[in-house]
């Protein structure tokens, strides 16, 4: 039976069908969806971890005791699993470990766009590619085996156009789950410095047997075609390749470390000239290259960004392989320019009041990752800094150290579920190295920005089972913050009377702004409506960046759909114009 | 097998793009197509700019449609239908919803919302056809099927029988709904 599958889905289903009992992750897109999916098929535990290091960890141990294990994450969950996963190559596996990359070429949802072939290549694990949502599931299963019989882990380096994309699959039925027997065994698994020697040459003997079957496995494969241009390339480029260039041949390649190098020389043997087609770095260019053969592809294909197939047709069309096409007519032009539509903070997000005071109180503010970055984006304007999970405590704390002027002036905003991710460490160093920080914690009791998944402190598993909740205002005085204060984020006067008092304290401060998430939890209020003899067209209601609010032909007006009464434009509005809504429902 | 078709989905999150592209890519795969859908979402919940591209055809590759080659644009909304026209093929067709979401950037005064959109693309010597889809919705007993309203006007365009189409909304939409979004996606049908 086929069925049209997302490649996350994909994923997820090569899992169930390939016998893995063990999966857990920490979600980021476009990784997301896959324990969704995997969380639902029975036979298979699946966890959110709070961080990727924790997750690749869990992954490990079930692994080396013996039972299949799957874990996911994003290209920059990557940097924070990556300690664990250099040394996972050395002890090995057990039963079969398979990491999912998911990368993000275009930054649709990140903060940078890494190329994680390298990480594979660096920790000296296998690298598989797929390309589209069956090659998805077919590899979950080739990794496995792959993992098991060379004795490693394997990455699966999966692009948003892979993960986000749906073609079809054809199911198959689930396997037995088999655990393999766990024996002790402290030379592959012990590293201390002499076993660890010995793992380093065991793990060249494994990648130069990998090597081997990279010749020969079907993953790498050939795509006849008229011998003019050649082109080798990986993942969704293999797809935008078929479609431009229908009649060259082609060397996919599925496994990318180790490459098959005789492959290699052979199809380049075949063809006039030579391309390598791959989105991001010169990955496959630079290896092709060290091995003497004169390849083309970096100073026609982009290294930044995302790749279509009219892009790519433009670059054949430079490189001489295609013919420059007849002029079109541009529909667009004269046509006047479509204002841009950034996503903003949802109408009634418990986010907004917190950006709105910050704003007010003109305070430098280092924030980090989750929906509430957004209130970095004008009219809010509430957030300085964005660098990577956890970063506002530390930076904020460094600001505060190193510039005299910016001493009370700074705050760390930081979401409960990045807090809980990577945030801990750096209050602790906050309370240690005596700072003067305040650290807002923008506690919505979910992970909104990649769709609500659970966390330690929702007292919700991946799995729907009830578990204990975190409270994070005794885990922050338990780290030795001694002033914690916790604020309902759509009080205003009392939230900026917080705010100031704690940015003037000495010693690190927390600030806990809760309120959950507005989509979690739909509470039924009065939508706010506004009189019209008050209203004096003096914008202040627009400085919340609400969707709900626009004023026109001055004067203020509520879209009574979107509004969710969450009252704070009523605080705001200096005339009493705005009228209606409830805070404390 | 007829030839290849793409559909470029656009408009504002929170509009049901992507059911609708779902609704589309069951009934073409019930029709024997080979299909590729392809969605970008993550840094917001709503109100941001949302594109879904759905391709079908004999054997389909990639899973993006480059500028200048959509068949049909299905615009949930006039300012979206401006902002993703230069996808839409020479000869192409736009179907049009003529609903208005002024994005944030409008409603603080920052941008302006363009003025004629629908009017000005027809100068172009576009072929638009333009449908009051929310309305429409209203009157079939829910504003939210207004996504189903343009699928029956696309399907209208489409080489795939109703009946398929019909089976296709009633495998995708919860139950309760299902009479609505049958009424819905008639009177884009008829339109």
């Amino acid at each position: 039976m086929k069925e049209l599958l997302s490649g996350n889905a994909a994923i997820a289903r090569g899992a169930y069908e390939n016998g893995i009992t063990l999966a857990a992750g920490y979600p980021g897109t476009p990784s997301t969806e896959i324990l969704e999916n995997l969380s639902r098929y029975e036979g298979v535990y699946s966890e959110w971890a709070p961080n990727e290091k924790v997750a690749l960890e869990v992954g490990i141990g079930a692994a080396m005791a013996g039972a299949r294990a799957l874990v996911t994450m994003k290209h920059v969950g990557v940097n924070v699993a990556a300690d664990p996963l250099f040394t996972a190559a050395y002890t090995g596996v057990n039963g079969g470990l398979i990491l999912v990359s998911a990368d993000d070429p275009g930054m649709h949802s990140s903060q940078n766009e890494q190329d994680n072939r390298y990480y594979a290549r660096f920790a000296k694990v296998a690298l598989l590619e797929p390309s589209d949502s069956q090659e998805a599931k077919d590899m979950v299963g080739l990794a496995l085996t792959i993992s098991e019989r060379y004795d490693i882990p394997v990455m699966l380096r999966t692009t948003t156009r892979v993960a986000h994309s749906q073609s079809m699959v054809e199911l198959g039925e689930p396997a037995v789950r088999e655990i393999k027997p766990y024996g002790k065994d402290v030379k592959k698994n012990l590293m201390v410095p002499a076993f660890g020697r010995l793992r380093r040459v065991s793990l060249a003997a494994r990648l130069a047997r990998l090597a081997e079957y990279s010749e020969n496995t079907p993953l790498n494969f050939i795509v006849p075609g008229d011998g003019k241009a050649g082109v080798i390339t990986s993942g969704i480029s293999y797809q935008l390749v078929r479609e431009v260039l229908p009649d060259a041949a082609v060397l996919k390649l599925g496994m990318t470390n180790p490459l098959p190098v005789e492959l290699i020389k052979k199809f380049a043997a075949q063809v006039e000239t030579l391309f390598v087609v791959e989105e991001l770095e010169p990955y496959l260019e630079e290896q092709i290259r060290m091995l003497g053969i004169k390849v083309a592809g970096k100073e026609f294909f982009p290294d930044t960004g995302e790749y279509s197939q009219g892009l790519l047709r433009r670059c054949f069309v430079k490189a001489g392989v295609l013919p420059v096409p007849l002029q079109t007519e541009d529909l667009t032009a004269g046509l006047p320019q479509a204002p841009p539509r950034p996503p903003v903070l949802c109408a009634g997000c418990p986010h907004r009041g917190v950006f709105y005071t910050l704003q007010r109180l003109k305070l430098t503010v280092t924030g980090d990752i989750g929906c509430y970055t957004l209130g970095g984006l004008p009219p809010l304007e509430g957030i300085d800094s964005c660098v990577c999970m956890g970063a506002s405590i530390g930076m904020a704390h460094g600001m505060d150290k190193a510039v005299p002027g910016l001493k009370g002036r700074t705050v760390a905003v930081i979401g409960d579920s990045t807090f809980l991710h990577s945030g801990i460490t750096g209050l602790l160093n906050a309370v240690y190295n005596n700072s003067d920080s305040t650290v807002i914690i923008l506690d919505n009791r979910t992970t909104a920005m990649t769709g609500h998944q659970d966390h330690p402190a929702t007292g919700r598993t991946l799995m729907g089972q009830a578990a204990p909740e975190v409270d994070i205002t005794m885990l922050c005085r338990s780290l030795g913050v001694k002033r914690v204060e916790v604020v309902d984020p759509l009080d205003i006067s009392r939230l900026r009377e917080v705010i100031k008092t704690e940015t003037a304290a000495p010693g690190p401060s927390v600030v806990i702004a809760r309120r959950p998430c507005v989509l979690l939890k739909r509470e039924v209020r009065p939508a706010v409506t506004v009189d019209q003899e008050k209203c004096t067209g003096c914008k202040m209601c627009l400085k919340l960046s609400c969707p709900a609010i626009s004023v026109i032909d001055s004067k203020a007006l509520v879209n009574a759909d979107a509004c969710v009464g969450c009252n704070l434009c009523v605080q705001v509005c200096k005339t009493g114009a705005m009228q209606g809504g409830q805070a404390d429902a | 097998m007829l030839k290849s078709v793409d559909v470029l989905m656009v408009g504002v999150g929170g509009q049901g793009t992507i059911l609708a592209s779902k609704v589309l890519a069951a009934a073409a795969r019930a029709a024997g197509y080979d299909i590729k859908v392809s969605e970008i979402h993550g840094m917001a919940q709503r109100g941001g700019s949302v594109v879904t591209q759905v391709r079908l055809g004999e054997k389909v590759y990639s899973p993006l449609i480059s500028e200048g080659e959509a068949d049909v644009i299905l615009a949930f909304e006039e300012l979206e239908a401006l902002r993703w026209l230069a996808y839409l093929k020479p000869g192409g067709t736009l179907i049009i919803n003529n609903q208005q979401i002024y994005p944030v950037p409008v409603l603080a005064g920052a941008a302006e919302y363009p003025q004629n959109i629908i009017a000005q693309i027809r100068a172009r010597g576009v072929k638009v056809q333009v449908l009051q889809a929310l309305d429409q919705a209203i009157a079939c007993g829910n504003g939210k099927a207004a996504n189903v309203v343009l699928l029956g006007a696309l399907a209208q365009k489409l080489p795939i029988e109703e009946k398929i189409w019909r089976d296709a909304l009633a495998a995708t939409v919860p139950p309760r709904f299902l009479e609505v979004n049958n009424a819905a996606f008639g009177a884009g049908f008829k339109s």
